[in-house]
């Protein structure tokens, strides 16, 4: 936030300071590591997994099949990507409405990423105060070291990541052979590119801004906060009037709250705030303040919880922990927590319960009906019979629902693994034998071994 | 932009694009030079219902270069590309250039393919499950429209997989009929056969030919005027492939089974057509295609390894 003088002015368009975020340890500071540890292990990790003959994860867009562990996604399994999106959402607004951005701080890309970036920069340049001061100082030949080799390991592990991206869509060994025998494609090459130089771009120089001014989830989650959500809060009341002290001082006989004013939280903010200026749209919910508050409170023999994952309520009622914990559990988060909990069983459940088979049924569209030797009645359809499955299938086709329906083409079809195939059914029944009109009449497709089996509704067309 | 006689609305199109470019620009503009006094509580001082208030968040000075940067990229995209009214662009690009660009590579990509496919004889290639599968694809993007995706037809349209023929079933001859098409012709006979009585009598000879249900009577009695389809259907009725005159003496009923139809057809006769397919497809994929419709009604010799 522009802290400008008065009596200046000030341009319509901020020019960014930017900020160098003081390494942190602490409880929240481990939590944020392990999540970024958990995180990058699946996504660097996956695309290397084996399952059976090919790998674990794929989504072959080429051939639009979608390959995680056992199961083959075909397009029409687009309910599942729906599914996912919904938990996804409905775990935000849950987490959200329980302690505000948790996601932001500790789960997030944009903040997994700077943290990485971050740690690289800590490792090649120093902390906050050493990488200010190269900043600050002119060009010599340790400053453009320090800055290349940054800058080469950012580069590295940038490529790295669009790399790894890349090989969820195009099998990885492959890729890397190919990058090897330089002969990737020009649309392979332009992804890892692309998303490697976003993720250079975006943990490496953009960071906060990214929170700031463009991402909407930003926005959004502030909207879902009430009074009673948890947020990282300075206690002003224990801590105002703020003022230095010596550590030795008796705190009950200084005209001081518990805040020494060491400046501390500010330092180690990824986005530049002062937490004791209250809840303000960049926080993002890191905790990290709370971990250097801490350590500050341990060395002054203060209490810890200066500064504190609180709700608004408990703040200003002086609510202990127990009554706030009961508030947080209000409604609203037992509704998403229901809501929730019933879609991800029922998410769960029609994954189990998945048929390995598909079919579409589509009837001719050149001919309604015909009549053939024999004085029958003929109609023509065509089933898209999809084998969701990484063995070749045989499957019988049967059709009912009108008397006297043959079926005059082949019952038996045999489908590649994966694949999927149009095959062209002829039904007949004898000339005369149905009113004219259009008679309901139903396709069911099994596999020989009885593993799976599809219904499918139709109709056979009778000329007038 | 042909559909105009004059190039008013194409300059009206540019200029309006133009000067939306430049209103940015002047926006921008102004606003970069624009400066504020701050006010205390770090709002702009704008007020709605009494107490909502909005906050100063600048907007960071990076985001006014992006900003520029899509006005310079779009500046360059129009001297490149077509955009600006009728112009066409520096580099000439065309959706119309860019499909023919895309035909050619997918030509190029596929003429191994086809090599393979044209090195071998029809008869051969309908073994060659990879052929048959490009073969299916073919027939049905541009065959099953009328022939039916199982290729059996339907009343007009002539079933590809029995072993009846109009013009012939050799891997020539369904070559022949695909590059050029064919027109068939029935002329209506009823005034050369005579009374509706007569036609009537012929119509049951005809159902006669092939053992189909019929008054034999009749059937008797009109063998007689078939003089007058023997030119084309020959003595015996078995037809001829040359001038695409169908075999009466088989079951297979093209335009309708049954006195009526037969009765409908000497009166007033036919004319149809199978278009050429030459223009649609090349040479290449009219000799898949050619197996792929031979091998319909003919078993073909098992792959060689």
């Amino acid at each position: 936030m522009p802290e400008a003088a008065h009596g200046q002015t000030e341009s319509l368009y901020e020019a960014q300071k930017k900020v160098y975020p003081r390494s942190v340890t602490g409880l929240f500071a481990r939590w944020r590591v392990a999540c970024v540890i958990l995180t990058q292990l699946v996504f660097y990790g996956l695309p290397w997994l084996e399952w059976g003959q090919r790998q674990a994860v794929l989504f072959d867009l080429g051939a639009r099949r979608f390959y995680i562990f056992g199961y083959v996604l075909y397009p029409q399994d687009f309910i599942y990507l729906t599914g996912l999106l919904v938990v996804s959402a409905l775990t935000l607004f849950l987490f959200t409405a329980v302690a505000g951005r948790l996601w932001c701080g500790f789960a997030c890309p944009q903040t997994v990423y700077t943290e990485i970036f971050l740690w690289i920069e800590r490792k090649v340049e120093g902390d906050r105060t050493l990488r200010m001061r190269l900043d600050g100082s002119p060009m010599s030949l340790e400053k453009l070291v320090k800055k290349w080799f940054k800058h080469i390991l950012w580069l590295g592990l940038a490529m790295w990541t669009g790399f790894t991206f890349v090989a969820y869509f195009v099998p990885v060994r492959e890729l890397g052979m190919q990058f090897l025998q330089t002969r990737m494609s020009g649309w392979e090459v332009f992804w890892v590119c692309f998303y490697g130089l976003a993720t250079y771009g975006n943990a490496g120089f953009l960071r906060e801004q990214v929170c700031k001014y463009m991402c909407p989830y930003a926005r959004f989650q502030s909207a879902m906060f009430d009074r009673d959500t948890l947020i990282v809060s300075y206690d002003g009341g224990r801590g105002e009037p703020r003022g230095a002290r010596s550590r030795t001082a008796d705190l009950a006989a200084l005209s001081l709250g518990a805040c020494v004013d060491c400046t501390l939280c500010v330092q180690v903010c990824p986005t530049g705030i002062d937490i004791r200026n209250g809840l303000q749209y960049e926080c993002i919910g890191c905790a990290a303040c709370i971990d250097a508050c801490d350590g500050v409170m341990d060395k002054m023999n203060y209490p810890r919880g200066l500064i504190r994952f609180t709700t608004q309520n408990a703040l200003a009622k002086h609510w202990g922990r127990l009554q706030m914990w009961r508030q947080v559990l209000r409604p609203r988060v037992l509704v998403y927590g229901a809501i929730l909990l019933a879609l991800c069983v029922g998410l769960l459940w029609s994954l189990v319960a998945r048929m390995p088979l598909k079919v579409d049924v589509v009837r001719d569209r050149a001919a309604l009906s015909r009549i053939v030797a024999g004085g029958k009645l003929e109609n023509v359809y065509r089933l898209q019979i999809m084998n969701a499955t990484e063995q070749p299938q045989h499957y019988r086709i049967a059709a009912d629902g009108l008397d006297g329906l043959v079926l005059a083409s082949d019952a038996e079809v045999v489908v590649g693994p994966a694949e999927s195939r149009w095959v062209a059914v002829r039904l007949q029944i004898p000339y005369g034998s149905a009113s004219p009109g259009s008679h309901p009449i139903q396709f069911s497709i099994g596999d020989i071994a009885g593993d799976a089996h599809v219904s499918e509704k139709s109709v056979f067309l009778v000329p007038r | 932009m042909s559909d105009f006689t004059g190039n008013f609305w194409s300059l009206y199109v540019a200029a309006l694009t133009l000067l939306g470019i430049v209103a940015c620009l002047v926006l921008l503009w102004v606003t970069a030079r624009k400066r504020i006094v701050p006010s205390a509580d770090n709002t702009t001082g704008h007020v709605w219902d009494g107490d909502l208030r909005e906050m100063n968040n600048p907007m960071p000075r990076w985001w006014m270069w992006l900003f520029v940067l899509t006005i310079v990229f779009s500046l360059a995209y129009l001297v490149a590309y077509p955009g600006l009214g009728a112009y066409q662009g520096a580099l000439g690009w065309s959706t119309r250039g860019e499909y023919a660009v895309e035909v050619e590579r997918a030509n190029k990509e596929l003429g191994p393919l086809y090599s393979q496919f044209t090195a071998k004889p029809p008869e051969e290639l309908a073994g060659d499950a990879n052929a048959m599968a490009v073969g299916e694809r073919l027939f049905m993007n541009n065959c099953a429209q009328c022939h039916g995706s199982d290729a059996r037809g339907s009343k007009g349209f002539p079933n590809l997989t029995d072993a009846d023929w109009l013009h012939g079933g050799s891997p020539a001859r369904i070559t022949e009929t695909l590059t050029r098409g064919r027109q068939g012709q029935m002329p209506p006979m009823a005034a050369a056969v005579g009374t509706p009585d007569d036609v009537k009598n012929l119509a049951n000879y005809v159902l006669s030919l092939s053992g189909s249900p019929h008054d034999s009577v009749r059937g008797a009695l009109g063998k007689s005027k078939f003089g007058a389809c023997a030119a084309c259907h020959g003595m015996d009725g078995k037809g001829n492939q040359a001038l695409g005159a169908p075999n009466l003496a088989d079951d297979v009923w093209l335009h309708g089974w049954g006195e009526q139809a037969i009765i409908n057809m000497i009166n007033k006769g036919k004319t149809s057509e199978m278009p050429a397919q030459i223009g649609k497809l090349n040479e290449a994929q009219l000799h898949v295609l050619t197996a792929y419709i031979w091998g319909m009604s003919n078993k073909p010799p098992p792959a060689k390894p």
